[in-house]
């Protein structure tokens, strides 16, 4: 592999870094808060108001079911109006963003969902607000099953972040495009793919260990 | 703050000698009762629309300071729904509930989170933070009353010594056994000084004789500190073991009330016999039970109960009747218990039918009760 090569590989690394850890940071940013009111706003929970629950719901469901490919060019106006332009690495970030606050917000809703009830009836009866409830028992009983989730997010992020590519979105995607496929250099698709497999197992094996970690619900640890 | 002598409260004291006594009604009044149900009702709403569930109906009850008092029931007959009305867990639909003075009911949300740090609760779950260890559990509630990590400190070791699992401050709830476990569910429920313990059948989950520790325990912090407890179980051997006082719940109503020994002694409601049965009867043996009739038939044996009780519990009725009336008396079964720390005796005896009559005469002359169960040949 050329010096060249091994140049363009390591600024595209960089370039999916930027775009996976940006859009997760403000996809968690959005989805965490809006996972945890859609967990705890139907009908006689803590922060109890049905209607907004249904149509946040219905919100999310819907961006959840519009396939990456077809969000992505559905919003270039929203890009463009935020970002100035629609192609490039600051540009993939929006719609990477708008496709992983939904996904959070579902896998943060059914891990304080999974948190058993009479904690919460417990913390009730010490005296705890709905906001010390959440702070204080649901997130921190949550937190190794909400890693996991966050896990999952970030390994799904990386391979939309690959997928912008084939928009013009920069990153390891648009270099595997662009010189494995279009300028048949099977070498470099190698590299680009074995790159992402690296990724992807850094990050899945860091999250397992920070669950595990955090988990001590099993005499093992 | 403006107090009244201790005399001016009851008003003309030397006057109206034929005024109305209270002193016959019941031993428990409501003038210490720090928690009080005054026709106390709970109607759920069906999910569907159609007709009420009525939870509670007429609830009565007067739960004395200092006191442990159990309410027995069936799962379903509203033990739940009841203990969840004193830290407004549940409000009443109708009636009130009267904890040291103030309405449950007419409170808001907000003053009534702070009542509820004076009224501290376990579960039979122990619904403990797995993610928390012992001692982190038992400060849970006072960083929620927002008590300082100082102050915290101070408060929480003395609580882990008290309930003995000082060892343990650092372990996980996974780590620890089930009276363990409900050992710092009872430090966290004292954390914030309450005056008041719930107890959500705290020991159904346990062995027994893991129940049998828990319950020394919380009679034990029922005398030392003088904390109020008030229990709800289905079995009536933790009733037997720790109340004072019980209440029969059934259906949604109390059905019987009063002093554990009395209740025990001389059940009223079918339902609370039903409940003693496996507490203070006796088994009679399979050989009896067989051959056993209920009508008198020629010849046959009376199979007579008798239940000793009180000061006189260890008195030798049956050679008194032997030798008054010059008959057998066969012993089929029996045993002597100890309720609320008073002798408690069961006796099941064979005896001649001429001899029936007279030996329940002698035997209510001594005080005792007896129950003619059926005849034997």
């Amino acid at each position: 592999m050329s010096a060249n090569m091994f140049w363009l590989l390591w600024s595209a690394t960089l370039d999916t870094l930027f775009m996976v850890a940006v859009s997760a940071l403000i996809g968690v940013a959005i989805g965490a808060p809006l996972g945890i009111f859609l967990a705890t706003s139907r009908k006689g929970e803590l922060f109890a108001a049905p209607i907004l629950n249904r149509i946040l719901g219905a919100i999310v469901n819907a961006l959840r079911s519009t396939p990456f490919i077809i969000l992505v060019v559905a919003i270039i106006p929203f890009t463009r109006l935020l970002t100035g332009t629609s192609i490039g690495t600051t540009a993939a970030i929006v719609p990477l963003t708008v496709a992983t606050f939904p996904f959070v917000a579902r896998l943060i809703e059914s891990s304080i969902r999974e948190v058993d009830p009479g904690l919460i009836e417990a913390a009730r009866a010490m005296g705890a607000s709905p906001l010390q409830i959440v702070l204080k028992v649901l997130v921190p009983e949550a937190r190794p099953s909400i890693t996991l989730g966050l896990t999952l997010t970030v390994v799904s992020l990386i391979g939309y972040s690959a997928m912008v590519g084939a928009v013009g979105g920069g990153g390891l995607g648009d270099l595997g495009i662009r010189y494995g496929y279009q300028r048949f250099m099977p070498e470099m698709m190698l590299a680009v793919v074995v790159v992402l497999i690296v990724l992807v197992q850094a990050v899945q094996s860091t999250g397992d260990k920070l669950a595990r970690h955090f988990d001590k619900r099993s005499r093992s640890n | 703050m403006l107090q009244l002598s201790p005399h001016s409260d009851k008003s003309a004291p030397g006057g109206s000698p034929n005024g109305p006594q209270s002193g016959h009604q019941s031993g428990q009044t409501d003038d210490d009762a720090i928690v009080r149900f005054a026709s106390a009702g709970k109607r759920f709403a069906a999910p569907d629309g159609g007709a009420e569930f009525v939870a509670l109906e007429d609830i009565d009850l007067a739960v004395s300071e200092g006191s442990i008092t159990g309410i027995i029931g069936r799962s379903g007959a509203g033990k739940s729904t009841l203990i969840r009305m004193v830290n407004g867990l549940e409000r009443p639909s109708s009636g009130r509930v009267v904890v040291d003075g103030i309405d449950v009911a007419a409170m808001d949300e907000r003053k009534m989170r702070t009542l509820r740090r004076s009224v501290g609760m376990i579960f039979q779950h122990f619904n403990l933070l797995s993610s928390r260890t012992a001692y982190a559990n038992v400060a849970l509630p006072l960083e929620i009353a927002g008590v300082s990590k100082a102050e915290i400190a101070k408060r929480v070791t003395p609580l882990l010594d008290l309930v003995g699992i000082a060892d343990k401050r650092d372990r996980y709830p996974a780590e620890m056994s089930g009276g363990q476990k409900q050992r710092v569910g009872i430090a966290r429920a004292l954390a914030t000084n309450p005056k008041v313990l719930l107890s959500d059948e705290a020991t159904s989950a346990l062995d027994p004789e893991t129940t049998r520790s828990v319950l020394a325990l919380l009679k034990q912090v029922n005398r030392e500190l003088g904390l109020t407890v008030l229990l709800i179980t289905h079995e009536m051997q933790v009733v037997r073991e720790i109340a004072d006082h019980v209440a029969v719940l059934d259906r949604g109503r109390i059905v019987e009330k009063g002093d554990t020994y009395s209740v025990f002694a001389r059940p009223q409601h079918p339902v609370t016999r039903t409940f003693l049965e496996g507490v203070t009867g006796v088994r009679l043996p399979a050989f009896v039970t067989e051959k056993m009739t209920s009508e008198p038939e020629p010849g046959a044996e009376a199979v007579v109960k008798i239940v000793f009780t009180g000061p006189t519990a260890t008195d030798p009725i049956l050679a008194e009747i032997g030798k008054t009336l010059a008959t057998d008396v066969n012993i089929l079964a029996g045993a002597v218990d100890e309720i609320a720390g008073k002798p408690y005796g069961t006796l099941v005896v064979a005896l001649d039918q001429a001899a029936l009559a007279p030996a329940q005469a002698l035997i209510e002359e001594r005080g005792l009760t007896s129950e003619v169960l059926g005849y034997v040949r």
